[in-house]
């Protein structure tokens, strides 16, 4: 099968940036590593790259395939080109973090994510003779997460961490909820309020991008909601996060449909002044176009407001909804 | 030129590595890392199927048990004050790496649940759904990360050591390169503990990751530290057809059959008890037969799972259901997966005491690099892990105390110097028209045809002129790259290198042992012989080059050897 790769070349030394062009013939069965490993070893020596474990295990081999993070030895050839041999692969290095040299980064912005979430067990109590005594379910709920391999490819694609560097980003808050959910742990709270934190757990905007890229099913989105949801119940609702879900629910019970006037004072605080202004002349504009409408002025629930028809359908679906949260796991004995 | 200076220095970021860096740094030391990779990355990620836990509660089973079973399948090539140790303190280390956050496994009860593994008469094998080796390397990472800890140890990720420094009869450290900016530096240390790992990737196919090339082991051997048990080299009798990936030893764990291509269950004519579980070189060699009689396909045969249930698979073995459906197409709920025997691991290593020390004073060694030897000739499979926690933690607990009297050496600037000129020498080499990559894949295919599962006088003897033509190569080869920043080029150059020493000592080894043990088969002398050969083969460099072998007895202290039946 022909394989032909374009790749993103750096050369720190010379302050050199382009790109390579390769064509080479390649088993049916090879994925992009294989492939890169072959211009490596046969056609260009230059080509830097991570990879060791060939079997998506050991992290290193993340880089962007046509836009996109991924591993390249999970990276099946015929999947990526779709079976088109003229299909040239666009091979990068990972965004979010700086390029060392070709599809290598400089994965410490990573790591130091990872670290501020206080990455390891925090028990209470005297530690027992023999192992702690958990459910099984909840060591297989953890498993999930344990499988993160720190390959850093939804840190590379995430949309928040591009505008704003001081977002915790997917993977750490992935490792955060492996602590925050161990029944073995004793300071769920204090991480929880932690994560609660500007740059935490609220401000993801829920794009998918970690869930659609991560090549180990982490899906780190789901874990962060999981999140979310586990601080609401601790009752850690002081900050813009939590005040946003409350008047979103308000909202919805109270009317059926989301209140676009008192969602951004329900959230940044109704006597937070400062922050009001602030957002002032967006509401203006909103206001201009159309996209607030004056009508739900009126604060939910209080007499007057807008409401729905079949609300009591609406108020039944929130309740059932509820119910279905899962328990928290604990240590028995 | 900065030196740096640590009380100990441990080489290699794996499970050996870091457990060591944990004990020393929890007994007040001065601790550094080095590692080639970022430590999560290391190789004992691979580990799938689990580790045993000698002692803990029912389940893990009497610790003399265990040290049996661990002696039987070292074919009694194993030191029985080493494995006896092993299995005592083995227990101790599985529930540590629980309390620290391991997500094991658990029965209904909540109490840990076990697997059985080949070679093993019970289930007492510990495990993390199928990342039992991740899971634990990622929490001793999580440890690491600990504030107080982080801020007090020296990592050096991503430095790539090139030589041991021996000033005055002991180990100093080591000499190593920053791979980000392709300096060379002295780092020097009271003790250095060498974790690199093993070899594997000195065979071709193997199971091993691509930064499994020996150099400790090599670097070891070039410091005049002995090395034993060569020879023994595991074959698994299961990697996958293609590149060789591993299909965990826990899928048989779970009730996997072998199949040749008639659809036998073959194991029925070698080891009609243990069937499929029998200790890992006997399976080996049950499917190199059947291959090599013809009722392989393809050269493999395969592995069926198809009677386990679709929710078993996809719970207790779900990576390599991942690895079935990715690499080869395979759905392991319906489908045969074909298989074949790779290389897995070097029983042999660094020769060590009970204490993780070499007969090299300053210089200790755990994890695969290292012979305690508990292995002997076959290891048994979830042993490696535990290897590594319990000496690696007894290298730390004997290097701190010893170290507390020692001074800092003057290192000389030759050592550096020595390095540098190596590389400027692999640098300055104009192209010639070989490869790097194709002198390790004739080294690798031609160790496996000759120095693989059968071994023959001629098929020895003949490694040994390969190895001497692949020698001339590799000093005459060039690189591409010449550049100093990540120059991975450079490495697979130096790495090569290491691999080389390593093929060479294996083969010696294998050429001298006239007895078939464990791993090593000899078709000239197919019967173990104990009168004999109750020993372990150990080389050593000698101050002017050359090379001096010699014996050392095994240790037996409970387990008279006895004929092995599975
Ligand atoms: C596929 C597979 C599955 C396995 N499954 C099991 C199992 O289920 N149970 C079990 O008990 N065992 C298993 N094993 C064996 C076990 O995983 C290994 O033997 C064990 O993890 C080795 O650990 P280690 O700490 O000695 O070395 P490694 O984890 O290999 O670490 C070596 C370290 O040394 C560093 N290093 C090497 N060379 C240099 C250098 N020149 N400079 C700087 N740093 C260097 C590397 O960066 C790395 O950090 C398996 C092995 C394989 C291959
Ligand atoms: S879902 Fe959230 S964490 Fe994930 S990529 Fe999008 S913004 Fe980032
Ligand atoms: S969560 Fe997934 S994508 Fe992110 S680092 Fe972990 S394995 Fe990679
Ligand atoms: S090479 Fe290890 S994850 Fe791809």
């Amino acid at each position: 099968m022909k394989v032909k790769l374009k790749v993103r070349r750096t050369d720190p030394e010379h302050g050199a940036a382009g790109y390579s062009q390769y064509a080479i013939d390649m088993p049916e069965s090879s994925t992009l590593l294989d492939a890169l490993i072959q211009v490596r070893e046969y056609e260009d020596g230059t080509l830097a790259l991570r990879c060791s474990c060939r079997s998506a295990i050991c992290g290193s081999c993340s880089m962007r395939v046509d836009r996109r993070a991924r591993l390249a030895c999970r990276a099946k050839i015929i999947t990526v080109t779709g079976g088109d041999e003229e299909h040239e692969i666009l091979v990068e290095p990972m965004t979010n973090m700086p390029v060392i040299k070709d599809l290598i980064v400089d994965q410490e912005l990573f790591f130091s994510k990872i670290r501020q979430v206080d990455p390891y067990l925090q028990p209470l109590g005297p530690v027992p003779e023999r192992e702690y005594r958990v459910p099984n379910e909840a060591m297989i709920d953890l498993t999930h997460t344990m499988n993160c391999i720190m390959c850093g490819a939804c840190v590379s694609d995430c949309t928040v961490l591009e505008v704003d560097k001081n977002f915790i980003a997917p993977a750490a808050l992935a490792k955060a909820y492996r602590f925050a959910a161990d029944p073995r742990d004793g300071h769920t709270h204090e991480r929880l309020e932690k994560l609660s934190e500007y740059s935490g757990i609220w401000d993801c905007t829920r794009c998918n991008m970690c869930v659609e890229v991560c090549p180990k099913g982490v899906a780190p989105m789901n874990r962060i909601l999981q999140l979310r949801e586990m601080a609401m119940e601790a009752g850690i609702q002081n900050n813009a996060g939590a005040r946003h879900t409350n008047i979103f629910t308000k909202s919805i019970i109270d009317g059926g449909r989301l209140n676009e006037v008192w969602m951004l004072p329900g959230s940044v605080g109704m006597f937070n002044v400062p922050r009001l202004l602030v957002e002032a002349p967006g509401a203006l504009r909103m206001l201009r176009v159309g996209k607030l409408p004056l009508a739900q002025a009126i604060p939910p629930g209080a007499p007057g407001s807008h409401k729905m028809q079949g609300m009591d359908r609406v108020r039944n679906v929130v309740k059932k909804a509820a119910l279905l949260k899962p328990k928290r796991a604990e240590v028995t004995d | 030129m900065a030196v740096y200076e640590h009380d100990v220095l441990v080489v290699g970021g794996g499970l050996a590595g870091m457990r060591a860096a944990i004990a020393a740094q929890q007994l007040g030391a001065d601790v550094a890392m080095v590692s080639k990779v970022h430590p999560v990355r290391s190789h004992s990620n691979a580990a799938q199927g689990g580790i045993n836990g000698p002692g803990v509660g029912e389940d893990g089973g009497p610790w003399e048990e265990h040290a049996y079973e661990t002696t039987k399948a070292s074919d009694y090539l194993g030191d029985q004050d080493a494995i006896t140790i092993l299995a005592q303190e083995g227990g101790r280390e599985v529930l540590q790496a629980e309390h620290w956050g391991v997500v094991f496994s658990r029965k209904p009860d909540g109490h840990l649940a076990v697997r059985r593994f080949g070679g093993m008469g019970k289930a007492r094998t510990f495990f993390v759904g199928a990342i039992t080796g991740q899971a634990i390397l990622h929490v001793l990472y999580e440890q690491l990360m600990h504030p107080a800890r982080f801020q007090a140890m020296r990592m050096y990720e991503e430095w790539f050591v090139t030589s041991l420094i021996v000033v005055d009869g002991q180990c100093r450290g080591c000499v190593a390169l920053n791979i980000r900016t392709g300096e060379l530096h002295a780092i020097t240390a009271k003790a250095t503990i060498i974790c690199t790992g093993g070899l594997g990737r000195v065979y071709e196919p193997s199971t091993n990751a691509l930064i499994c090339t020996g150099d400790g082991i090599a670097q070891a051997y070039r410091a005049g530290a002995p090395i034993m048990d060569m020879e023994m080299v595991q074959i698994h009798p299961t990697s996958l057809k293609g590149s060789g990936v591993l299909i965990t030893e826990g899928a048989r764990g779970e009730g996997a059959y072998l199949l040749n291509k008639d659809g036998e269950r073959f194991m029925t004519k070698y080891a009609p008890n243990m069937m499929e579980l029998a200790s890992r070189d006997v399976v080996t060699r049950a499917e190199q037969t059947e291959i090599d009689e013809g009722r392989g396909v393809d050269g493999c045969v395969f592995l069926d799972l198809r009677h386990l249930g679709e929710q078993l698979i996809k719970e207790r073995l779900e990576e390599i259901y991942e690895i079935a459906r990715d690499l080869v197409n395979v759905d392991l709920t319906k489908e045969l997966l074909p298989i074949l025997p790779g290389v897995h691991y070097i029983m042999g290593g660094i020769k060590t005491d009970i204490d993780g020390l070499t007969p090299l004073p300053g210089l200790y060694s755990a994890g695969e690099a290292a012979c305690v030897s508990v292995h002997g000739a076959n290891r048994v499979g979830a042993n490696s892990l535990l290897d590594t926690l319990v000496f690696g933690r007894r290298a730390a607990e004997h290097a701190v105390p010893w170290l507390r009297d020692q001074k800092f050496a003057r290192v000389p600037d030759s050592v550096v110097e020595d390095d540098r000129r190596m590389i400027r020498g692999i640098l300055d080499r104009s192209q010639n028209g070989d490869r790097v990559a194709k002198i390790r894949r004739d080294m690798g295919t031609s160790m496996s045809a000759n120095v693989g599962i059968f071994r023959s006088p001629d098929k020895l003897n003949q490694q040994v002129q390969n190895l001497t033509e692949l020698r001339a190569r590799y000093d005459a080869v060039g690189i591409d790259d010449k550049g100093c920043v990540f120059n991975t080029d450079l490495l697979f150059h130096i790495e090569l290198g290491c691999m080389l020493d390593c093929a060479e000592m294996i083969t010696r080894s294998a050429i001298e042992r006239t007895e078939s043990r464990g791993a090593h088969t000899r078709l000239d002398y197919p019967e173990r012989n104990d009168a004999e050969w109750l020993k372990h083969i150990v080389l050593t460099r000698q101050q002017d080059g050359s090379e001096k072998m010699s014996y050392l007895p095994v240790t037996i202290t409970e387990w008279q050897p006895q004929e092995r039946k599975y």
